[in-house]
């Protein structure tokens, strides 16, 4: 199956090296400037490697305690969001696995019918105000507790699980708690590990919620700090929320202040890429069966 | 669907009320199932019953139910504004240019990623063409708006440096550019992303087709044609119709991250439009109605076409 190198693959792998730069570069040049002082980002230029590297920057942004309440929130959501999302959804999706579960047809497309009709973001909005949950950690994990994509991917998962292992333990006397959490849960490993990386990773870049659902600076979470420093000077005035503290400190960053803000707050998620990215790519594989 | 019609009919009812009677035998797992439940009618079915606010004057001091009715009139004020009828445009236009070029582009970089033969290099390019997909659309647009500066970013330097541009381009400012500015990053962001999916569908093909191909003295383009093109249709229908039914999906995330006045008429999409009159001028009726026209054409849109997918190889989603 061997064919001979030719001219076709030489722009074949230029193609493709040209796209893979394109966002290496982007981050690289921005990574530079992040190094560089201010004058370097204004006069403009194409940078691989720092011009006068100094830290600056980062010192600046690395003062900011808005930064560091953002790591506190986000690593609050993140947790306490996957933990709870995850349990309530696997908790769920295994009682309408079973198809002698009472009108789990009924149940199930109650819970798909939200996939395709909602009642949009005012009226959500409005439910939030009323149930008193904003200005709350809460709001930031009740309204997405259960997606109904993956609950109906985890149930898929435990219906393919053999059913003679519950009845054995049935026989053997453990009730459908100890059944669920000691047997099925520990066989369901991958499909819990993937669920729970997508949830983590929607937290941590979750920023949308925060914004409308969050006026108080101590609960901003790193996007939204982040979206502050970076996108004020265009956005500020159609923005809402702003709290004025917030926007004195930040108003005007610096090119250089913006891009080490972005690696300040993308770090963990570079940082741990590498490693959890195979993970994503057979997720995608067990989510595209169909339900 | 024609089991669940079928087992309604008739007795259906009947055996639907006596169902109730199991729940006792199984109450564990009816406990299990309990919080999903509650949270789905408190999150998402009082939201829809608070769609009624599309059909009255919401007053914040009455709330939903108090609130005076006023028909279609909230509707009929939305579709005589310009505004609006400016922002359903371009969410249907931005809409399509991205299914035009969105859409192919994940399949042209499985394809291409099909033909490299040095596995490593393969990999490098595929593991770097996932990364900006694990970023928010706040980073990404942070990232941007610095490279698409047109006084100090490296676009406009490149481009009048290496090739003689007079004036920068504002890729974020002008009417003229946003529009293309928002498909580049879209595919940069997100091809690798979407190209996992048809790489895994190439990697299912038979190798012996190909082996006779080979046989056949078909070449490298001869095969691309003939084997793996159509093998990969069907995957190429399913995710076509699945996408054309989210048309109303333009991307807000995207755009409200990217966008500013100066490009409104251009870039504001009905998303954008029920934000900034709802949650920022809190004309929660009209945004409500606003929201509810877009919501009931998409759920047309998706019911629709997942019935063409059934129709043409019972690939629809359920």
């Amino acid at each position: 199956m061997k064919d001979k190198a030719n001219w076709f693959d030489v722009l074949l792998y230029l193609f493709l090296g040209l796209f893979a730069i394109s966002i290496v570069f982007a981050f690289e040049h921005l990574l530079s400037l992040s190094f560089s002082p201010s004058y370097v980002a204004t006069k403009g230029g194409f940078h691989l490697l720092p011009v006068d590297a100094t830290l600056d920057n980062y010192q600046k942004v690395l003062e900011s305690k808005y930064i560091w309440m953002g790591y506190k929130n986000t690593l609050i959501r993140t947790i306490f969001g996957t933990v709870l999302q995850l349990t309530v959804t696997s908790m769920g999706a295994y009682a309408l696995s079973k198809r002698f579960f009472p009108h789990r047809s009924a149940w199930t497309f109650m819970i798909v019918f939200t996939m395709f009709f909602s009642g949009g973001l005012i009226p959500t909005y409005i439910l939030i105000v009323n149930l008193g949950l904003m200005n709350s950690y809460a709001a930031m994990i009740l309204p997405g507790l259960v997606s109904a994509f993956n609950l109906v991917i985890m149930r898929n998962y435990f219906m393919s699980l053999p059913e003679e292992i519950e009845e054995s333990c049935m026989i053997d006397g453990a009730g459908r708690f100890r059944i669920f959490f000691q047997i099925v849960l520990p066989l369901s490993k991958p499909i819990l590990a993937t669920v729970a990386l997508w949830l983590a990773v929607g937290h941590w870049n979750s920023w949308f919620d925060v914004l409308i659902y969050i006026t108080d600076d101590k609960l901003f979470t790193l996007q939204i700090v982040l979206r502050r420093i970076i996108i004020t000077g265009t956005q500020q005035m159609v923005d809402l929320n702003v709290s004025s503290e917030v926007m004195n400190q930040m108003q005007a960053s610096p090119e250089g202040v913006k891009a080490a803000a972005i690696f300040v707050a993308t770090l963990p998620i570079l940082a741990v890429y590498p490693f959890i990215q195979k993970y994503f790519v057979k997720g995608i594989m067990i989510g595209s069966l169909k339900g | 669907m024609q089991l669940r019609e079928s087992s309604l009919h008739k007795k259906g009812l009947r055996r639907f009320i006596s169902d109730f009677r199991l729940y006792k035998k199984h109450w564990a797992l009816a406990v299990l199932l309990l919080p999903t439940i509650i949270y789905f009618v408190i999150f998402k079915y009082i939201p829809i019953s608070g769609l009624a606010m599309a059909f009255k004057d919401y007053k914040i001091g009455l709330g939903i139910w108090a609130s005076p009715w006023v028909g279609l009139d909230n509707f009929s004020f939305a579709f005589s504004t310009a505004t609006f009828t400016r922002a359903f445009t371009n969410t249907v236009i931005i809409s399509f240019l991205k299914i035009l070029t969105g859409f192919p582009a994940p399949i042209i970089l499985a394809l291409l990623l099909n033909e490299v033969r040095h596995m490593k290099y393969k990999r490098t390019i595929q593991t770097i063409s996932y990364l900006p997909h694990f970023l928010s659309w706040v980073i990404v647009a942070g990232l941007f708006s610095q490279l698409l500066s047109p006084t100090t970013g490296v676009v406009n330097y490149v481009l009048k440096t290496y090739f003689g541009l007079d004036k920068p381009i504002y890729f974020l400012g002008s009417n003229d550019w946003f529009r293309g500015t928002l498909i580049v990053t879209d595919i940069w962001k997100d091809v690798g992303w979407g190209s996992i999916l048809y790489i895994a569908s190439i990697a299912g093909i038979d190798p012996s087709m190909y082996e006779a191909a080979v046989c056949d003295g078909a070449n490298r383009f001869q095969r691309l044609r003939y084997i793996t093109l159509p093998s990969l249709m069907p995957t190429i229908t399913i995710m076509l119709i699945l996408r054309v039914g989210n048309v109303m999906v333009a991307g807000f995330d995207q755009i409200f991250n990217l966008y500013n006045p100066a490009v409104y008429k251009t870039a504001d999409i009905i998303d954008t439009f029920v934000y900034r009159y709802g949650i920022g001028q809190m004309k929660y009726s009209l945004s409500t109605a606003v929201g509810l026209f877009q919501n009931l054409i998409g759920f047309v849109m998706v019911v629709g076409m997942n019935f063409v997918a059934n129709k043409i190889n019972d690939s629809g989603i359920w």
